[in-house]
């Protein structure tokens, strides 16, 4: 076992999976410098034509992405901030997409996506903190979110090696944490959950960073003898819909919690699907960010994000209500 | 070369007029973007063109889509919906490709191919040939921002990319004049790199203009720029006509149909030579349309088809 960096486990895919294809290339802004260190010191082992710093152009760099892979390359895009996927919506969501319906399958488009640093970190205000993951699904793109480092140096692989577009998001609230990491780290197929904690009473669904708060919330729980499963979807699209069912024919109650707005959120799927398809006892509960843009002021920040005081009001009030069945 | 020339544009106009005359009939569905009275510009530019090169098209892509060499009984059985067309059904006259050719697809947003043909050009660059890539947009696009952006990226790059401006005076009703301000082969020459305006009408001279920027491209000295001055005969789309629009008086495409690109390069050729390229044509149309038409239709069980390379199918819109 070593201790890793998720940020370093990012690196390390990186890395490990340019020097395994030759068609792999990174691009975008400052990729060279590598603000976020997904992209550190490749420049020294792989060139500028394999590490390719763009103007501020994101519209183009993204689109240029997908015309490499219809040539053969398998091209990975780094975004500094998540906002910027607004702009790149169109060529990601309309172009990249789109293509493989639109020809009837003529091509792949195998292009990854990385969003280092999505999500809010206390200060960033509102267009520096926005963590769009369930747009990007919610238009049929992949998309992952990676809760820790080991998750996130498979699901870049995976990612990589998918023949479709895959949007990844890193969390910003998780990119210096460290944990034990196994010796030998292997790709992880998109469209498999994790459970990280077993449990018999409920099922909370957490994903991306909100995941360690789970945890704790659950550890916390477990002292007063209520057994919490904490269950990781880790891609959003696929999403593992089993692996979820599993979970709730064993707790028949849930919670999700999720930081993207409400309204349409990854929770509202979750919990639209789970109350036509699954076997819960109770009505189910979601803890999420709010529906509104995260303000500068840090007080005001963190009334808008979902917390472990909301989660923990949320599992009781699950396991408190009467059972329909 | 000139026979070769006058038979794409003669395709691309019968092609173009039975696809318009299925369309009102409702044996095509929406609405097609039709090409004619700019068939010069995509049978000039493309007959510059080797089959590896990459070409990005638009909304009305019918003519680059041809004149690439894609099969216009696979066009034709795509514009009406059957599972023997080049997409499979699947993308119709507005994404309508064929990548093993290089066409990387007609597309609904006007500028979105330059980008994705700059990657292409790039791609070509690393894998150590001289192929080239050819993104072709109208007037209306050199006012949208994502083309600046790759204009900026291919000459900091020096990419071989050629960028091929149909203005055909136009962006759907609104008048280039207009819409743009200063000129256009000068706002591609601030990106450093060479542009010029020719005659869109006639398919030698757009022909000339792209063997010299394609020249260029192949020789590693980067992008260029050609402006060509066409003009559509017909609607901006199949529906136009029952609505009215006034934004152009008869008398204009009038005076534009005098130069009409088939009478000027035919006017070059014998007339039984046209008669016979004609000829030529109308059986090769019409072979396409009885292909198409007795090409079977998709089935329903089938929608979810391709959107995904791998992993599971994409979710019904009911549950079990």
């Amino acid at each position: 076992m070593a201790r890793m960096r998720y940020q370093q486990a990012l690196a390390k895919a990186l890395r490990d999976e340019m020097t395994r294809d030759e068609k792999v290339f990174i691009i975008g802004e400052d990729v060279r410098a590598s603000l976020r260190g997904v992209s550190r010191g490749l420049v020294a082992d792989f060139g500028r034509q394999r590490v390719i710093d763009t103007p501020i152009s994101e519209q183009a760099f993204t689109g240029f992405a997908m015309g490499a892979a219809l040539a053969g390359h398998r091209p990975v895009v780094e975004y500094q901030i998540p906002s910027l996927l607004f702009t790149a919506f169109e060529p990601i969501v309309n172009q990249a997409q789109k293509f493989r319906l639109m020809t009837g399958g003529q091509a792949t488009v195998p292009v990854t996506y990385i969003v280092p640093g999505s999500g809010a970190r206390l200060g960033l205000a509102a267009q520096h903190s926005d963590h769009p993951y369930a747009l990007f699904a919610q238009a049929g793109v992949k998309t992952v979110v990676p809760a820790t480092a080991a998750d996130a140096y498979g699901l870049l692989i995976g990612a990589i090696r998918e023949d479709d577009p895959v949007v990844f998001f890193a969390p910003a609230a998780v990119l210096g944490t460290r944990e034990e990491v196994p010796d030998e780290l292997d790709a992880i197929p998109l469209g498999s959950g994790r459970v990280h904690r077993a449990g018999d009473d409920v099922t909370i669904v957490a994903i991306g960073h909100l995941v360690r708060d789970a945890l704790v919330v659950a550890a916390d729980l477990a002292e007063e003898g209520i057994s919490a499963e904490v269950w990781d979807p880790r891609s959003i699209l696929p999403f593992d819909w089993e692996g979820l069912r599993a979970s709730v024919e064993k707790t028949g109650r849930l919670v999700v919690f999720d930081d993207t707005n409400r309204t349409c959120g990854l929770a509202a799927e979750v919990l639209a699907t789970a109350a036509e398809e699954f076997p819960l006892v109770v009505a189910p509960k979601r803890v999420t960010r709010a529906d509104a843009p995260i303000p500068f002021a840090v007080e005001l920040e963190l009334a808008l994000l979902p917390n472990r005081e909301q989660l923990v009001t949320a599992v009781r009030a699950v396991l408190t209500k009467e059972a329909l069945r | 070369m000139r026979r070769d020339l006058y038979r794409t544009m003669r395709t691309i106009r019968r092609f173009e007029e039975q696809i318009v005359e299925l369309v009102n009939a409702n044996e095509i569905a929406g609405v097609t973007h039709e090409y004619i009275g700019q068939e010069a510009v995509a049978s000039g530019v493309c007959a510059a063109l080797r089959r590896d090169d990459v070409i990005t098209s638009t909304h009305r892509g019918h003519g680059h889509v041809i004149a690439k060499g894609a099969a216009v009984r696979g066009m034709m059985a795509e514009l009406l919906g059957r599972t023997t067309g080049l997409n499979h059904a699947r993308g119709g006259s507005m994404h309508i490709a064929d990548v093993s050719l290089g066409i990387y697809g007609a597309n609904g947003i006007v500028a979105a191919g330059a980008p994705i043909a700059a990657g292409a050009a790039w791609a070509g660059v690393q894998a150590g040939s001289d192929r080239v890539a050819v993104c072709f947009f109208g007037d209306g696009a050199v006012n949208q921002g994502v083309l600046h952006e790759t204009m900026n990226m291919a000459g900091i790059w020096k990419l071989p990319l050629l960028f091929v401006c149909e203005n055909n005076g136009y962006a759907v009703s609104f008048a280039q004049e207009e819409a743009t301000a200063g000129s256009i082969v000068e706002r591609a020459a601030a990106y450093g790199m060479p542009a010029e305006r020719v005659d869109g009408m006639d398919a030698e001279v757009v022909l000339e203009a792209t063997e010299r920027a394609v020249a260029r491209a192949r020789a590693g000295e980067g992008p260029s720029f050609v402006e060509c001055t066409t003009y559509r005969f017909v609607g901006h789309h199949t529906a136009e006509r029952t609505m009215g629009l006034g934004y152009r008086t008869d008398e204009e495409i009038e005076r534009w149909r005098l130069r009409d690109p088939l009478l000027v390069t035919g006017g070059r050729m014998s007339p039984d030579d046209v008669a016979a390229v004609d000829a030529e044509v109308e059986a090769l149309l019409q072979e396409a349309l009885a292909f198409a038409r007795e090409s079977p239709r998709p089935q329903a069980a089938d929608a979810m088809e391709y959107v995904y390379a791998t992993g599971p199918a994409p979710r019904q819109g009911v549950s079990a």
